[in-house]
C-alpha cells in the first residue's frame, strides 16, 4: 500500500477521488465544489483529478455545490463535496434537504470557528450545529483515521439499510494544513470496498416519479420514522463495514467510539477531533503516576451512540467533557447529547468544559487543570469556560 | 401580429401535466406545460421544479400531476439541481432534456445566483421561467419581476420600482438561446422551444404567465391578456443567440395599453401612471430595435432547430463540461 507525506486536505481529496473513480462502471460521480479556508486544497485536488467517468462543477456558492450533490445523486452517481464554517451554515438547507430524500452524499467538514467576527481557526460548532440534520456525523482524530473513516462513511451512506448523507470531520489547520505519512489505499481496493453506488428512487424517464413534493402530517411523520430508523440501523452496518475494510486493507478504523483505560476509571474524560490526542498524553501520564482515569475517543455523533458511550464509561462516576463548541445559552453540545444518554445515571457527575473555543490551543497543561477541577468537585456545575491559550 | 392557428395534435399516452392537477383555472403555467409538451414530440423531460405554484401542481403524495420524474428542489436550487442531474445524463450518455420549471420568484429573486452560475457555466439544461409577475404561491406578494405600479399584498399602495430586465440580464452570460414566449402565439412558443431543444447549453425561456387569482382577472381571458401584453408592446416576443444576436418574433400592432391593464384590478387607476409606463414601453423597443438592427439574428437561425445547433456550435459553445 502506497504511503505518502500528505496534509490532511489533501489526503480527504484523494480518499474522495477514490472513492469517485470506484463507481466509475457504474454511474459515475459528480459533485458541486466551492472554496473556503481551511478546505480549499481539498476541492482544488478534485478539480485537478483525472475522473474515468466524474465531473467537479465549480459552482457559485456552497448553496449550490450541495444542491448539485442533490441532484448527481438524484441522476445516481455516487456524490460528494467538502465545506467548513460559514460554507456550511451557507449549505445548511440543502443538507437538511439531502437527508430527507434520502441521498448518501460524502460531505467533509473542516471544523472552522463560524463567524462574524472572522476567525479561520478550528472549532467544531460548524457541524455540530448540523446535528438535527437527517446525516451521519463522523469526527476523526488523524489523518489516516480521516481518510479510512471517508471510505467507511460512502460504504455506510450508501448501504440500503441507510441512504442517508454522511459528514466527516476533521480539524481545521491542525490536521488539514498539517502533513502526516498516510497509508493512501490503492484504487483496485477501493473499487473492491465500495460497491457501484445504487440510489434506488433515482430519477428514471421511463418511470416518472415526483420526489420531494407535498406530504400530509401522516407521510410526513412516516417519513421522518424511516429517517429514525435507518438511524437506528447504523451501528449493525458501520460494524459490518468496519469488518470489511478489516479484510481488504487489514487495519479496523474506529467505530462509534474507543473507550481507552476506562476498566477501572473513577474518572472519564471525554473529547472529539485532535483533542483526543493530546487527552491520551495526559491520561497515559496521569496513569503512569498510579491515578485511576480513562478516556473516549468520540467519533460517530450521529446518530448518537447512546447504548456504546454507557458502556464505554462502565463504572465510573466522573466525566468531564471537552466541548470545543458552544450553543448559546446551553453550553458544549457534545455535553447535551450526554447528560441525555445518562439520564438514568444520577449516580454519575457529568461536567461540561468548553476549550479551545476560536481555535485556541488545547494544550496537556489545560487538560491536567481540566483533570484536577473534576477530581474536586463534589457536584456538576454549569459549564465551565476554560481559558483559551493565547 | 401573427396569427395563431390552433391545430389539434394526437395526445400521447401520457401527458407532461396530467389532468387533476391543482393549477387554477387560467393559469399560464398550464397553458405554457401542454405546448412545451407539443413541442419536445412525445420526448420525456427530467423536470426540476423548486418550491413555487408549479410544485403545488404535483399534488399531494403518492400522486403526481407529471408525466414525468421530477426533483423537487428547494427554493434557490433549481438551477443547481438541473446542473447535478444534466452532468450525470451527460456522463452515462443520455440524451433526455433536463429542464427546471421555476417561478419569477424563483428565478429573479431568490434564485438569481443560481440561475447566473449555471448560464455562466453553460450547463447544459432548459431553464423555464413563468413568470406571473408576484409570489403566487404566497398569496401575491411583490417580486422584482412585478411591474411598476402593481398592487400587491405588499405594496398595497403600488409598486413604485420598475420591472426587472432577466432578458437582458440572462443575455448579458452569453448563453447560447434566449427566448420569451408568449402563449397566445402557439406556433412561435412552440418553435422556440424546439430551437431550445435542438441547442446544447444553457437555454433560457422565460414565459408571461397569466395568473387570475394574483392578477384578479377573469380566467377565460387568460390567453387575451397576453395578446394585450404582447399587442400593446409591454411584453417583447422576442430571441437572442448567444447574447448577442437579436430578432423580433412579434411586433406590438397598437393595442392600447388599456386594453391589458383595464382588465386586471392589480392595476389600480390609483396607482399606475400609464403615460409612464408607456414610455418605458417605448424606451425598450427602442433598445431591442436598435439591438435586432445592429446585432441581427443571421439567417442560418431562422430555421429553427436544425440550425439552432449550428448557431451554437460556431459561437464555441459546447455541452457544460
Amino acid at each position: 500500500m502506497p504511503r505518502a507525506l500528505v496534509t490532511g486536505n489533501h489526503a480527504a481529496g484523494h480518499a474522495l477521488a477514490l472513492a469517485g473513480e470506484a463507481n466509475r462502471a457504474a454511474r459515475g460521480c459528480a459533485c458541486g465544489a466551492y472554496p473556503i479556508t481551511p478546505q480549499s486544497e481539498i476541492i482544488e485536488y478534485l478539480r485537478g483529478f483525472n475522473f474515468t467517468k466524474g465531473d467537479i462543477v465549480p459552482v457559485e456558492s456552497e448553496h449550490s455545490a450541495m444542491a448539485v450533490c442533490i441532484g448527481a445523486s438524484l441522476g445516481g452517481a455516487r456524490a460528494f463535496t467538502a465545506s467548513s464554517a460559514n460554507g456550511l451554515s451557507y449549505m445548511t438547507e440543502n443538507i437538511f434537504a439531502a437527508g430527507y430524500y434520502r441521498l448518501p452524499i460524502v460531505l467533509i467538514a473542516v471544523n472552522r470557528t463560524l463567524g462574524p467576527p472572522w476567525n479561520i481557526w478550528v472549532d467544531q460548532g460548524d457541524s455540530l450545529a448540523l446535528r438535527d440534520a437527517a446525516m451521519l456525523q463522523f469526527y476523526t482524530e488523524s489523518h489516516q483515521e480521516l481518510v479510512d473513516t471517508i471510505l467507511v462513511a460512502f460504504r455506510v451512506a450508501e448501504d440500503q439499510r441507510v441512504l442517508l448523507p454522511a459528514l466527516v470531520a476533521l480539524d481545521g489547520f491542525v490536521v488539514s494544513h498539517t502533513q502526516m505519512i498516510v497509508d493512501l489505499p490503492e484504487q483496485e481496493l477501493v473499487d473492491r470496498y465500495l460497491p457501484a453506488c445504487e440510489v434506488p428512487h433515482r430519477l428514471r424517464v421511463d418511470h416518472p416519479t415526483t420526489i420531494g413534493g407535498l406530504t400530509w402530517p401522516r407521510e410526513t411523520e412516516h417519513h421522518r420514522r424511516e429517517i429514525q430508523d435507518a438511524m437506528e440501523r447504523v451501528p449493525e452496518v458501520l460494524n459490518e463495514a468496519l469488518d470489511e475494510f478489516e479484510k481488504i486493507f487489514g487495519r479496523r478504523p474506529l467505530g462509534a467510539l474507543s473507550a481507552e483505560h476506562t476498566d477501572d476509571a473513577e474518572m472519564v474524560l471525554v473529547a472529539c477531533n485532535t483533542m483526543v490526542r493530546t487527552l491520551r498524553r495526559v491520561v497515559e501520564e496521569r496513569r503512569a503516576q498510579g491515578q485511576p482515569i480513562g478516556m473516549i475517543n468520540h467519533k460517530l455523533f450521529r446518530p448518537y451512540p447512546r447504548a456504546e458511550l454507557l458502556k464505554a464509561i462502565g463504572s465510573a462516576k466522573k466525566i468531564g467533557v471537552l466541548d470545543r463548541n458552544h450553543s448559546p445559552g446551553s453550553g458544549g453540545i457534545f455535553w447535551q447529547e450526554i447528560m441525555t444518554t445518562l439520564r438514568e445515571r444520577p449516580d454519575v457527575l457529568v461536567q461540561d468544559y468548553l476549550v479551545g473555543l476560536g481555535g485556541g490551543d488545547v494544550t496537556p497543561r489545560i487538560i491536567n487543570k481540566i483533570i484536577d477541577d473534576l477530581a474536586k468537585r463534589a457536584k456538576a456545575d454549569e459549564p465551565v469556560w476554560q481559558e483559551v491559550a493565547a | 401580429m401573427s396569427t395563431t392557428t390552433v391545430q389539434q395534435e394526437e395526445t400521447r399516452g401520457d401527458r407532461l401535466l396530467r389532468p387533476g392537477n391543482t393549477n387554477c383555472a387560467g393559469c399560464g403555467m398550464s397553458l405554457g406545460l401542454q405546448m412545451i409538451e407539443q413541442a419536445l414530440d412525445g420526448e420525456v423531460p427530467m423536470l426540476v421544479i423548486p418550491a413555487c405554484c408549479g410544485i403545488v401542481a404535483a399534488g399531494a403524495f403518492p400522486t403526481t400531476a407529471f408525466g414525468a420524474p421530477v426533483a423537487a428542489s428547494t427554493f434557490a436550487s433549481a438551477a443547481a439541481v438541473a446542473t447535478g442531474l444534466s452532468v450525470v445524463a451527460q456522463l452515462n450518455a443520455e440524451t433526455h432534456p433536463t429542464m427546471c420549471w421555476t417561478g419569477d420568484g424563483g428565478t429573479y429573486d431568490i434564485g438569481i445566483a443560481t440561475v447566473s452560475g449555471a448560464a455562466e457555466r453553460n450547463d447544459d439544461m432548459m431553464y423555464f421561467c413563468y413568470d406571473n409577475e408576484i409570489y403566487g404561491n404566497t398569496g401575491g406578494q411583490r417580486s422584482s419581476a412585478t411591474p411598476e405600479g402593481v398592487k400587491t399584498t405588499t405594496t398595497p399602495f403600488g409598486k413604485v420600482e420598475r420591472k426587472k430586465d432577466m432578458m437582458a440580464i440572462m443575455a448579458a452570460h452569453h448563453i447560447p438561446y434566449a427566448a420569451t414566449l408568449s402563449v397566445a402565439h402557439r406556433d412561435d412558443f412552440i418553435r422556440k422551444v424546439r430551437t431550445a431543444r435542438a441547442t446544447r447549453g444553457f437555454r433560457f425561456l422565460l414565459m408571461l404567465s397569466p395568473c387570475p387569482t394574483g392578477w384578479k382577472s377573469e380566467p377565460d381571458e387568460s390567453v387575451d391578456l397576453i395578446r394585450y401584453a404582447v399587442g400593446c408592446g409591454l411584453f417583447p416576443v422576442y430571441e437572442v443567440f448567444d447574447g448577442v444576436r437579436y430578432r423580433i418574433n412579434v411586433r406590438p400592432d397598437g393595442t392600447p395599453l388599456e386594453e391589458y391593464t383595464s382588465r386586471q384590478r392589480r392595476y389600480k387607476s390609483e396607482t399606475i401612471d400609464p403615460q409612464h409606463i408607456q414610455q418605458a414601453i417605448d424606451a425598450q423597443w427602442k433598445y431591442l430595435d436598435g439591438m435586432a438592427k445592429a446585432f441581427p439574428a443571421d439567417e442560418d437561425n431562422r430555421r429553427g432547430a436544425k440550425s439552432a445547433e449550428g448557431a451554437a456550435g460556431s459561437a464555441g459553445v459546447s455541452p457544460a463540461n
